[in-house]
């Protein structure tokens, strides 16, 4: 299936040529506006004198960016053509390069990793490999660039393809899933060769530029119709109950506030957005943690009911018989119910300079539930050369990424996130400074 | 159930969900919520995806406006027509009464204008009403600082943005826990750009205010701009009032936005319009933001939207 919005991410640092190949992109598909241009033909010529344009200006989106030359955050960039439309996350590469890339990352259906044809396989590249993979993303397409510097060489392309496919070998072990489909291609961002337009200076390589290949790859994984049903219950909607009412567990209905529109004062819509799969009207469902079951009496939007919903879609569902629902419970079908539990084994990204470490205790968010989560130990960590997982670890430093084992003040509806990104991903917050300090990926109920 | 026969959301209902679920998340995770309704056309899309997450509900929260009193009257009446509509609460901040109050001062001379004045304005309104999220219809494709910006867009006890230490955003799990007298701005549809926004309205069969759409009035050039003439506008030398045929693709204080020349009349138009435009909407039409390199980030910092 192709979708006509694509998310892709991109990352790298200061020289690899990111940032020009961003620029590329958008300037040759004409996705650059004039006053922009001007713009970046001022600030290229202040910089580097008369003629020059530094494409690369056209994403630094700070004072201080343009002022030191860097990239400080993830940046989010838009892009059409007549095929597709593109959402960029553009992950700087330096100092907090894993809490950038997690985050473009998580939410990206296709990664683009730069590796530099002279500097070969850095770190960088493999990190930001390793981190596509890990967060599931199902496409990685890993652009070689500066070819212009190694004479197109075609000697040196293969060469630096079969060091990254070996590295890439590692992947499905230590991530625990199918490894991601990658396609290798040569380019020349400075140039333009490959971005938009095909090389003619290397006649050796027969496949699609970059952007022809952003326009046809088919990225499935987030919306698998085919997987179970999941529907996070954000909000609960009682027109009844006036607004202060809504989104409680039901304590009787007051008429503080009339429906609007006639609507029925005994209305009581479980609203969300389905997170994987379908439902149909009439489908029997399970609500977890508790697991009471009824079924569906109508799936209902603004803009009328449904017979049936597909994900990613926003809805909101009556049921057929009152259960106390409340936010953050699950609704799935029976004979394919998440997994309950309150301990969990997860592979954590930790983002602060405050380590994880055992007996830590933090807010844990996941779907729409939020619960206390307190650290039972450190399984290990991963070694992003190697990717071997290092055991024992004792605690997670800034940019780490391991096994944790975690234990939540209430039980959790789950599934392991190489099955559901949706539903097996979290959050954990510092309960001092509310920062979020750790991305999670659920594996397994802890043993 | 074939898999073929399953529907397949178009990349605008798409963008449609994930907003949806963002302004729910809000309604449960924040005691007091509002959202900032100008009468342009981002606001005119965030009240729509207000009713399509919480029909047949109230809204729960109020909408508010920052009323510079330098808005287009056009607007004024179209504000005041959709919110008797909705039926929902509107709640007035008034950048005249902040001025009457003595907690800004009004520029004066012909460049005056109330636009830096607005973000005192605001933070007193959110102060006073213990707002502790309010969302709005900035999107990241606007200008490059709007480009780095979360979803939920932390901000101190100050309204200040910290661009340099923004909290990660992971997934679709958002971040809403804050302290007292913090408060969260809320950008819902983020990712969507000027000509989404347009089609959506189009989709849906939106009203919009009639100076989206060609219309002829007084108009005078400054800086390359075709301003709004209105009683009492201060002109510099040189400057005359004429008639043109104009519309406008953002709706700001008439002191500092410009019109464009058009004779889109009809949605349809206005969307054919801006497909082909090479001109990015806050570069042909807004002054504020020409003020220097950086002038949004300036003004974000500062608590400005």
């Amino acid at each position: 299936m192709t979708l006509d919005l694509l998310r892709f991410t991109t990352a790298g640092a200061v020289d690899d040529g990111k940032s020009t190949l961003i620029g590329r992109l958008l300037y040759d598909s004409k996705q650059v506006f004039e006053d922009q241009l001007e713009h970046v033909a001022a600030a290229s010529e202040r910089r580097s004198g008369a003629g020059a344009l530094d494409l690369a200006l056209l994403t630094d989106g700070l004072r201080a960016e343009r002022e030191q030359g860097i990239t400080i955050d993830v940046a989010y960039r838009y892009f059409a053509t007549p095929k597709r439309r593109f959402i960029i996350a553009d992950c700087p590469g330096h100092q907090q390069y894993t809490r950038n890339m997690v985050t473009g990352a998580s939410t990206a259906d296709l990664a683009v990793v730069l590796v530099d044809a002279r500097r070969g396989v850095t770190e960088q590249s493999k990190r930001h490999a390793f981190i596509s993979a890990l967060l599931g993303i199902p496409h990685i397409l890993v652009a070689i660039n500066k070819m212009d510097l190694v004479e197109h060489s075609q000697e040196r392309f293969d060469e630096l393809v079969a060091e990254f496919a070996s590295f890439a070998d590692g992947l499905d072990a230590v991530t625990g899933r199918r490894p991601p489909e990658i396609t290798f291609m040569p380019i020349s961002a400075l140039e333009g060769h490959n971005v938009v337009e095909r090389s003619t200076n290397m006649p050796w390589y027969d496949g699609p530029a970059l952007l022809e290949l952003l326009e046809q790859v088919d990225v499935a994984y987030d919306h698998p119709f085919d997987r179970p049903a999941r529907f996070p219950v954000q909000w609960v909607i009682r027109p009844g109950a006036g607004a202060n009412g809504a989104g409680l567990p039901s304590s009787g209905a007051s008429s503080a506030v009339p429906a609007r529109g006639g609507a029925d004062p005994d209305y009581r819509g479980y609203a969300g957005q389905l997170a994987s799969g379908g439902l149909r009207r009439g489908d029997e469902v399970a609500v977890l943690p508790g697991g009471g079951r009824t079924r569906i009496a109508a799936i209902d939007t603004y803009d009328g009911e449904l017979e049936e919903a597909v994900a990613p879609m926003s809805l909101t569902l009556r049921l057929e018989d009152e259960l106390d629902i409340s936010r953050g419970e699950l609704i799935c079908r029976p004979e394919e119910a998440a997994t309950v539990a309150r301990e969990l084994a997860a592979d954590v990204c930790w983002m602060s300079d405050r380590p994880l470490r055992p007996g830590g205790r933090y807010v844990l968010k996941q779907t729409a539930r939020l619960a206390s989560a307190i650290v039972d130990r450190v399984e290990d960590v991963v070694d992003v050369h190697t990717l071997q997982r290092t055991q024992p670890a004792q605690e997670l430093a800034l940019n780490d990424i391991g096994r944790v084992h975690l234990r939540t003040s209430a039980p959790l509806a789950f599934d392991p996130y190489t099955s559901n990104r949706r539903t097996g991903s979290f959050i954990l917050i510092d309960q001092d400074t509310n920062e979020t300090v750790g991305a999670g990926l659920i594996a397994a109920e802890a043993a | 159930m074939a898999v073929a026969t399953r529907p397949q959301l178009s990349h605008l209902r798409a963008l449609e969900s994930e907003a949806i679920h963002v302004m729910r998340e809000v309604a449960a995770e924040f005691e007091r919520p509002v959202l900032l309704f100008s009468g342009g056309k981002d606001s005119i899309v965030l009240l729509r995806l207000a009713e399509k997450a919480f029909r047949p509900a109230p809204f729960p929260f109020p909408l508010m406006h920052v009323d510079t009193g330098h808005n287009f009257p056009e607007v004024i009446e179209f504000r005041d027509r959709r919110v008797a509509e909705l039926g929902e609460r509107l709640i007035v901040a008034s950048v005249q009464e902040s001025i009457d109050k003595g907690r800004v001062v009004e520029e004066t001379g012909p460049r005056a204008s109330r636009n830096q004045l607005q973000t005192v304005t605001l933070l007193d309104a959110i102060a006073e009403h213990g707002f502790d999220a309010a969302f709005g219809g900035a999107r990241r494709d606007e200008e490059r600082a709007r480009a780095k910006e979360r979803v939920f867009s932390f901000r101190d006890d100050f309204g200040q943005w910290d661009p340099k230490n923004q909290r990660p955003e992971l997934w679709n799990l958002y971040n809403g826990r804050i302290k007292k007298g913090e408060n969260v701005r809320v950008f819902p549809i983020s990712n969507w750009t000027e000509l989404d926004v347009w089609e959506y309205i189009d989709s849906e069969g939106l009203e919009v205010p009639s100076i989206y759409f060609s219309h002829e009035r007084p108009v005078f050039k400054r800086d390359g701009m075709l301003y709004a003439w209105r009683e009492g506008t201060e002109l510099i030398e040189g400057e005359e009032v004429f008639n043109e045929t104009v519309r406008y693709r953002t709706v700001g204080d008439m002191s500092c936005t410009g019109g464009v020349l058009s004779k889109a009349t009809t949605l349809e138009e206005v969307v054919v319009e801006i497909a082909a435009t090479r001109i990015t909407e806050r570069g042909e039409t807004r002054a504020d933001d020409r003020v220097s390199e950086a002038a949004m980030e300036d003004r974000k910092k500062a608590g400005y939207f």
